[in-house]
Order: structure tokens, then C-alpha cells, then sequence
């Protein structure tokens, strides 16, 4: 078995539905994210138009943060999940720095690595993601890669051509995939941060309990 | 591609909260820049000892250069400790070790070296050159990796497309000889010239070295992939950094190549400690720059 993901852009709105799920799930403290909404507004105005792109952990078949963790405190599970052990993990940063998608913070309240483990603690009980149970619209899609007649397996079979994965030239093998996405979505190079056009510009971030930061 | 893609798209992030910052602070820096000393002193006491082993004002540089290294090594581990969020965990590195990362393989032959760099300290003092000498190979061989695994694990950094192994690994080699050959001309008044002329060459050679290879990763790097390019940005124009880059190009290296080749060629020693000095100051402004530029890339 090897679980993945996929995101139907077309079908996303934005409404961070899974965004709220995930964090009452996971106890996900302010100023953290193990699955965020990123905006991107495209075009000049009155044409205009705004984009959401749910980002989380790829669950790379080559993760980087697994295999520069000194301690195994990153490691796959059977299902193909790349779970974090927070009680081993030395809070040296090297899946921060690792990961080429950003996924990866440090918990401000236990000064460990987190991010998103597709909720491993609900799929070992036979429950889907809470970011999936939360969707109104069934963008995320959540299933079995091996199995070809999983939902996720069949959705990807049926958008032939249309199926993309952030930064493919990072050779990581992300099992989160991405349909009617383009490079505004999923390149973060593809779009400007100005400052002063964030919708919240001023987000408080927790002080790390006994960290340096 | 993205370039053409904001201008067509006028793309702009609106919302997108989680970027991590700065996850390596200066505290890396010190542990870098400690690390080059620590295990620099070794390699040009090597040299000190092999082609001016006769000198008497040499033959006493054993018990300076170990209590040199093992300062600095110390220095290195202390500040690699502070930068752990849990450092009261560090011991699981060796419990649990995960041996493809570079930070467990670092951390075990960083420890051996201290064993040996201790050994080395006591040695001395007790004037047992038959132990030194026994200690001194080994130690001189495993200073090698401890050198150069920091760039190993700034190239496991996917994404942070900058850090590029190869090169890193010539810079890390380069800074501990520069940073070495710059603490012993701090010594320089108890040599004779000759010694402070091959010091005074290292240094100016490494320096020579390392800017070039800077200035080549300035000027072509954005060829590499657009990730250096945007990386390369923060030390352009206006950039966040790129003060603090010239800065540091200069202190680090433009004035240690002019004044060791003024010391060299005009056989004056005296300029030789304005230039260890500035070189110690600037690599350390070098080192902070070029960690810091590729983490203010966002990466989602």
C-alpha cells in the first residue's frame, strides 16, 4: 500500500475548511500550519482572479527530510506515510532546510519538527484525513496508489495529461499530486510577495518555549 | 520560465503565511566559522611541522596549535549544541543514529576528533612527543571530513539550490586554510620570515581562491537554475544583503590578497596581522551572508 494525495484545483474555493480541520485535528499551535490555503491573485484588475492551492507534506518517495534527520525522528511508514517521532527529534532543522516544498516547522510549543502526516493516528484506524472529511467539495482525494481502482487511482487515470506534482526536478517523487494546476500554483518562484498585499499582514507568531528564535 | 510567467500573469501572493524564516541562525555561522579554525590550525601546523620542523620557535608551536583546535572545535560543538531545539536530546544522535544524514556522520567524527585533539593538548603539556607524534596523523586525517561534511549537509538541502556540494566543499577547504593560516601569522612575531612567507602564501592563495569562486557563483550562478537566481537577488542591487556582501568580499579576502602580497614582496611582517585579522573578521561575514540569502526564498 502506498497512500497518496490529490488536490483538484478546479474544485478548490478556498474556504480553509481543511486548513481548520487539520490544526483542531492535530492540535496545530498559532502561528503554525501542517496544511495551508495559499492565495495568489492573477491578473490585472477588473481582470482578475484568485487562486488557491492547498500546500502540505508530499510524502515524497525520496524525501529529503527523511534522509538528512540524524535520528530517524522522520521515517516511513509501511503505507509510504513519511511520519515525525516528536519524542526523538532533536530540533536540529535539517527537514526545514531539507525540504524543497516548505512543509516541514519547528512546533513552538515542543521546539520539535511537525508537519503533515496525513493524519496517520486516523488512517491506521480506517478514517480518512480530516482535511478530507472537511471539504465540501471533494478536492482532496485520498487513497491507495498501488490499488488501481482507489479513488485517487482512478481520478489520476481519468486526467491523464492534466496530473502535476510540485518541483518534479527535485527528483523527490511526491505522493501528492495536483490536477489543474499551472505554474502560478505550484511554482512559488511564478508569483511576487509585495509586502502590504497580504490579506493579514500582521500574523503573531508564538515565542519558542526555551528555543533561540 | 516563473520570470515570464509574472509578467504575462501578474501574479502576486496574497495570502501564504507559513514561510519558516530563518530556521539557521547565527549560531550556524559561529559553528562554521569556529570549525574552520579549529581544524585550519591543524592543517598549517601540518605544514609548519613538515617544512620548518627545525626551527625551535616551531618545534613550540605543538601545545598552542592543540590547545588552538581544541578551543575552537570546542567552540564549534558548543554553538552546534545551542542551535538545538532540544539540546538536552543531542545524545539520541548516538543512540539512534540514521547514518545518511550527514549531521550523525558529523557529529561521530567530530567527537573522535575532539578525543584526539584532547590527546594532543595533553601530549604536549606533558611534552610526550612520542604520543603526539603517534596522535598527530590520525588527527590530521579526520580533520579532513569534519572540514568538509557541513557542505554535504548544506547540499542535502534540496531546493536551496545555492549550496551546490562540489563547490561548498572546496569553500569549506579553502575557509579552514585561510581562517588557519590567519591564527598562526597572529603568532607571526616568534617565526622566522620564512615561515610567516609560507603563511603569508596560504593565506593570500586561499583568499584568491575563495573570490573567485564567489564572484563566479555571482556572476554565472543565475545560469544554474532560477533558484539561484532569485537566491542571488537578496545580494543584487538592493537587496537584503548585499552590503553585508561586498562587506565581506572585501574584509575576507581583496584586503588579505593585497596586504600578504605587499607583506610578501616588500618582506614586511607587519601587514601580515592586518590581514589575518581582516580575514578571521570577513569570513565570518562570508560565511553568515551565504547562509542566510537561501533561506529568505520561499519555498511554496
Amino acid at each position: 500500500m502506498k497512500l497518496g494525495f490529490l488536490v483538484d484545483l478546479n474544485l478548490c474555493m478556498g474556504c480553509k475548511g481543511c486548513e481548520i480541520a487539520c490544526k483542531v485535528e492535530n492540535e496545530v499551535p498559532l502561528s503554525s500550519w501542517r496544511l495551508r490555503v495559499k492565495y495568489v491573485d492573477v491578473g490585472t484588475f477588473p481582470d482578475t482572479k484568485r487562486t488557491y492551492t492547498p500546500l502540505r507534506c508530499n510524502h515524497c518517495a525520496d524525501a529529503p527530510c527523511e534522509r538528512i534527520c540524524p535520528v530517524s525522528a522522520l521515517h516511513y511508514l509501511d503505507n509510504g506515510i513519511v511520519n515525525v517521532d516528536k519524542e526523538r527529534c532533536i530540533g536540529c532543522a535539517g527537514c526545514v532546510m531539507a525540504c524543497p516544498y516548505g512543509a516541514i516547522y519547528i512546533d513552538p510549543e515542543t521546539n520539535t519538527a511537525d508537519k503533515c502526516t496525513y493524519c496517520a493516528h486516523r488512517v491506521s484506524g480506517g478514517l480518512m484525513p480530516s482535511c478530507v472529511v472537511a471539504c465540501p467539495v471533494e478536492a482532496n482525494i485520498f487513497g491507495d496508489l498501488e490499488d488501481t481502482e482507489s479513488n485517487i487511482s482512478r481520478y489520476i487515470m481519468q486526467h491523464q495529461g492534466n496530473v502535476q506534482v510540485r518541483k518534479p526536478e527535485k527528483g523527490t517523487h511526491p505522493h501528492h499530486f495536483y490536477v489543474g494546476g499551472g505554474e502560478i500554483q505550484l511554482n512559488p518562484l511564478a508569483s511576487l510577495r509585495q509586502e502590504g498585499h497580504n490579506l493579514f499582514n500582521n500574523i503573531t507568531h508564538l515565542k519558542h518555549v526555551g528555543g533561540h528564535h | 520560465m516563473a520570470h515570464e510567467t509574472i509578467e504575462a500573469m501578474n501574479a502576486v501572493v496574497t495570502l501564504d503565511v507559513a514561510l519558516p524564516g530563518i530556521v539557521w541562525p547565527w549560531l550556524v555561522t559561529m559553528n562554521m566559522w569556529a570549525k574552520s579554525i579549529g581544524t585550519g590550525v591543524l592543517f598549517l601546523g601540518y605544514f609548519m611541522f613538515r617544512y620548518y620542523g627545525n626551527e625551535n620557535s616551531v618545534k613550540e608551536m605543538k601545545l598552542p596549535i592543540a590547545i588552538l583546535s581544541f578551543t575552537f572545535l570546542s567552540m564549534f560543538l558548543l554553538f552546534t549544541l545551542a542551535d538545538l531545539h532540544q539540546p538536552f536530546r543531542m545524545w539520541h544522535i548516538f543512540f539512534y543514529p540514521h547514518w545518511t544524514s550527514p549531521i550523525t556522520v558529523g557529529a561521530v567524527i567530530a567527537s573522535v576528533l575532539m578525543g584526539l585533539v584532547s590527546m594532543l593538548v595533553v601530549a604536549a603539556y606533558l611534552k610526550r612527543d612520542d604520543i603526539f607524534e603517534k596522535a598527530w596523523m590520525p588527527t590530521l586525517i579526520l580533520a579532513i571530513p569534519v572540514t568538509l561534511y557541513t557542505a554535504t549537509l548544506m547540499g542535502m538541502s534540496t531546493a536551496r539550490e545555492l549550496w551546490q556540494v562540489p563547490v561548498e566543499l572546496v569553500q569549506m577547504m579553502l575557509a579552514a586554510l585561510l581562517s588557519g593560516a590567519a591564527t598562526m601569522l597572529l603568532f607571526g612575531h616568534k617565526f622566522s620570515f620564512e615561515v610567516n612567507r609560507m603563511l603569508a602564501i596560504v593565506l593570500g592563495a586561499s583568499a584568491a581562491a575563495g573570490f573567485t569562486i564567489y564572484m563566479g557563483e555571482y556572476v554565472f550562478g543565475p545560469f544554474k537554475a532560477e533558484e539561484v537566481a532569485a537566491t542571488l537577488a537578496y545580494i543584487k542591487g538592493d537587496g537584503e544583503y548585499t552590503a553585508m556582501f561586498w562587506i565581506g568580499q572585501v574584509i575576507a579576502f581583496v584586503i588579505p590578497m593585497v596586504l600578504t602580497y605587499l607583506g610578501v614582496t616588500n618582506k614586511n611582517r607587519i601587514l601580515l596581522l592586518p590581514a589575518a585579522i581582516s580575514a578571521l573578521v570577513g569570513l565570518w561575514i562570508v560565511k553568515h551572508v551565504w547562509l542566510m540569502i537561501p533561506q529568505l526564498l520561499p519555498m511554496s
